[in-house]
């Protein structure tokens, strides 16, 4: 794949491109919407305030209104709420635990590394939409049920991904010594590990972050996710998908946000602040 | 043109990460007449394999030939396209490489890898091509020429290795070789094989060459004259009679002075009836499965016993792969034993590190080889020197803090260095602050483990001259491991040789001029000397040589 060079800036020691800023400020803007989402909307999510159902744009339904005439614009703003708010619970979670298992997998190892690795090696082949579909079956469809299913569908990758780093470092010689010190498994994980592998569990998260983005669009597609009358993005498109033939803005525009939203993480990732090492500069 | 070699002011750039341009060669002028041995001495960082790469036209990635000529056999390599200048390469101008290991690849026989260049350059036939390469086998004294090209690159020694690569870069019939450190990573048995091979093909064949290195002696064996560098500028030039003898510049002599390290003072304290500060007793160790009688597959250690008294320092010497270091690394705990004692301080400790008392692993320890991999890159010097006060000692910020200062001190470092990452330290400095983390625990036995063997000869000497002061002040002992006799000679009272994951000896270094073991012998007198004559002059016991030397 041939990268782009485009043009780097340094600033506070680090290294910027323009890719890099404007994704970050596109994933800011939509933080910020979801943070703020119930004070901005125009309407009540439920309220019914159009005649028609899959209205044009138009002045104070600016971006049309849904198949049942509720307004658009509203609706994408709280769906930014959920669709960033789940996905970013339950990254956080599936990071977190896989990463931390994945580093005392890697600094313990024997039985305990095969142990951990086999069981969630099992637990990564059961196909994910599968599994929200028999959780959702069980328990019914909350947000706590959302954020746990998703944590776990995504703990088994970020484990093998974080134990594959972990285990490089901890073959260094500072490893050794810090061992022969009689340091704890804590302190090893935390202070000697955790440091020299932040950066690609961060690229990692990040990733993760899209693909459960994607899941929870996916599940919502299918029914499985959040109920009516709260919508995600991915239930947006899904309700709406009756005015694709009438080209609505309705169906268009929450594609369109999970669309900037997972592109702009990724070339975020892509494009991370480098730091300069060329300390003379 | 009368010389083979003609560099003109050489100017060479880098560009960094910050977009800021160093000049790291700057205006040098070089000659090399034909047949003539020219090598290029200075420490790690002054353009010596720059330049010697810019002879091929390369520069490395980021780096830019900016200025100057390099005429090679009347072609100016700088202006040449890249198209021409492959044209020339392995024809003209040839390239050994410093290890050879990691440039064979371990998937194709070697004969194939060494001819590969008369098939890229279309110079004779294949069939031909093997029979040169027999004869060149046979000139470089490799054992059975005939069949050595069937094997595969792992299936020969690391000097067999190294041999074969000059043979791939000497069937192109070059008229310049250039050898970058080629017997750097080899032992001193095996270098003397090495360099006498590559001398006698050398001055066979007439063949020019630039030979790169940092070691002075071995220089002096095989180099017609010497070119220091320093910093990108050439220090000074001159025969290798004229630079051994009759230096001129302050950096040469310095190369000189660390050659020859001062002879340790004896102890004037040295009472001999203290107790022991370490004894080990028939302790045995390795790798592989476990056998019945409770001892590993492979044995890295034998039964090895030594003594280390208090404030005295014992030396380890032995060939790579004696188990030196997995004698250091039984010590320590990392890899326990399989048998056998080790008593320290008067009580007998535990084999597995986790399972002695944290005084006892603190008045213990080990610094290593690769300063590099034993830092943490992720932390501050600070961080990394703190850490054992707040562990062992459970000091406060406030006095780690003017304690980072006094180890910093100590091990002759500027203090501001303290918020620097070990990146951004050179490799004297990097192994300063370990050997300042290894201090910080208050040890009484520190264990070090061939540490000054990826240093340059200058900063090495540096290096042990500060671990002498050290145990002046603080009267620790150490466990010094290397396979650099005259390092060993330098600091210890008690140098002890293993071979083969057994002390064949144990001598003082007054008495290092008559070992008495036969493996002693050939270890003590494969080491280079300054004077330029040693090897030629080199008469080794051929008995010996075929039982211990590995060729």
């Amino acid at each position: 794949m041939a990268r782009v060079a485009a043009p780097r800036r340094p600033f506070l020691g680090h290294s910027y491109n323009l890719v890099g800023v404007v994704a970050s400020l596109v994933i800011l803007g939509w933080m910020l919407i979801a943070i703020f989402a119930p004070t901005i909307i125009p309407h009540s999510i439920g309220d019914i305030v159009d005649d028609d159902y899959f209205g044009p744009m138009r002045q104070g339904l600016w971006l049309g209104s849904d198949y049942l005439g509720r307004d658009m614009l509203s609706r994408v703003l709280m769906g930014a709420r959920y669709t960033v708010g789940i996905s970013l619970a339950a990254v956080c979670i599936a990071c977190f635990s896989g990463v931390v298992l994945g580093m005392i997998a890697a600094v313990t190892g024997g039985w305990l590394d095969i142990c951990l690795s086999r069981f969630l090696d099992a637990m990564n082949s059961i196909p994910s939409k599968l599994f929200g579909l028999v959780v959702v079956a069980a328990v019914g469809s909350s947000i706590p049920a959302l954020i746990l299913t998703l944590a776990v569908i995504y703990i088994p990758g970020a484990y093998r991904f974080a134990r594959a780093l972990a285990v490089n470092i901890n073959t260094m010689d500072f490893m050794t010594v810090a061992r022969v010190r009689g340091e704890s498994t804590a302190y090893l994980i935390g202070s000697e590990i955790l440091p020299n592998i932040i950066r690609p569990v961060l690229a990692d998260f990040g990733l993760r972050f899209v693909f459960i983005v994607l899941l929870l669009s996916g599940l919502s597609f299918l029914g499985l996710g959040l109920q009516p009358p709260l919508a995600d993005w991915g239930a947006l498109v899904r309700e709406n998908i009756g005015g694709l033939p009438f080209a609505a803005p309705a169906v268009i525009v929450p594609s369109l946000a999970i669309a900037s939203l997972t592109i702009s993480v990724n070339l975020l990732i892509d494009n991370l602040p480098q730091k300069i090492r060329d300390r003379d500069a | 043109m009368t010389n083979l070699v003609e560099v003109r002011n050489l100017r060479i750039e880098a560009t960094t990460d910050a977009g800021r341009v160093v000049e790291i060669i700057k205006g040098v002028n070089l000659d090399i007449a034909d047949g003539e041995i020219v090598a290029l001495i200075g420490e790690s960082g002054s353009g010596k394999t720059t330049i010697a790469l810019s002879l091929l036209g390369y520069a490395r990635p980021g780096c830019r030939i900016t200025g100057g000529e390099i005429n090679v056999n009347g072609k100016n390599m700088a202006a040449l396209t890249e198209k021409q200048r492959a044209k020339l390469r392995g024809t003209d101008i040839a390239y050994v490489p410093q290890s050879a290991a990691a440039s064979f690849n371990p998937s194709s026989t070697i004969i194939e890898q060494v001819i590969e260049v008369t098939r890229i350059h279309r110079l004779m036939p294949p069939e031909q091509a093997r029979k040169r390469a027999v004869q060149l086998f046979q000139a470089l004294s490799l054992p059975d020429p005939e069949g050595i090209g069937a094997r595969y690159p792992h299936q020969v020694s690391g000097g067999q290795l190294q041999r074969l690569s000059a043979a791939m870069a000497l069937i192109g019939d070059p008229k310049l070789m250039i050898f970058d450190e080629p017997t750097t990573a080899l032992d001193v048995t095996t270098q003397i094989d090495v360099l006498k091979a590559f001398k006698s093909v050398m001055r066979a064949g007439g063949i020019a060459g630039v030979y790169v290195s940092h070691d002075l002696a071995v220089v002096a064996q095989i180099a017609d004259r010497i070119v220091v560098l320093k910093g990108g500028e050439v220090q000074e030039a001159g025969t290798t009679a004229q630079i051994l003898s009759a230096a001129q510049h302050p950096y040469t002599r310095e190369l000189l002075a660390a050659f020859e390290p001062k002879p340790r003072q004896a102890h004037a304290d040295a009472d001999a009836g203290t107790k022991p500060l370490l004894r080990i007793d028939n302790v045995t160790a390795g790798y592989g499965s476990v056998r019945a009688d409770g001892l590993p597959l492979i044995r890295a250690v034998n039964s090895v016993s030594l003594v280390v008294e208090k404030g005295r320092n014992l030396g380890v010497i032995g060939e790579s792969g004696c188990g030196k270091s997995t004698l250091a690394r039984v010590i320590a705990g990392i890899h326990p034993a399989a048998a056998g004692d080790i008593v320290f301080d008067g009580r007998q400790l535990e084999r597995a590190a986790g399972k002695r008392s944290q005084d006892q692993l603190r008045e213990m320890q080990i610094v290593f080889q690769y300063a590099d991999t034993a830092l943490n890159p992720a932390k501050p010097v600070e961080d990394i020197i703190s850490r054992p006060l707040a562990f062992y000692h459970g000091l406060d910020r406030q006095t780690r803090s003017k304690r980072v200062d006094e180890l910093l001190d100590m091990v002759q470092l500027p203090r501001t260095l303290r918020y620097r990452r070990p990146s951004e330290l050179s490799g004297g400095q990097k192994q300063r602050v370990n050997f300042a983390r290894a201090l910080a625990a208050g040890p009484k036995l520190i264990i070090c483990d061939e540490i000054t063997s990826a240093l340059d000869t200058v900063v090495a000497a540096a290096v042990i001259e500060l671990l002498k002061e050290l145990q002046r002040e603080l009267g620790l002992s150490y466990i010094f491991i290397s396979h650099d006799l005259s390092v060993v000679e330098a600091i210890c009272d008690e140098i002890m040789v293993m071979y083969n994951g057994e002390r064949v000896e144990q001598i003082t270094p007054d008495r290092l001029k008559a070992p008495t073991h036969p493996y002693s012998k050939l270890l003590f007198s494969s080491v280079p000397k300054l004077d330029p004559t040693w090897l030629d002059g080199l008469v080794r016991e051929p008995e010996l040589v075929s039982q211990y030397g590995h060729r």
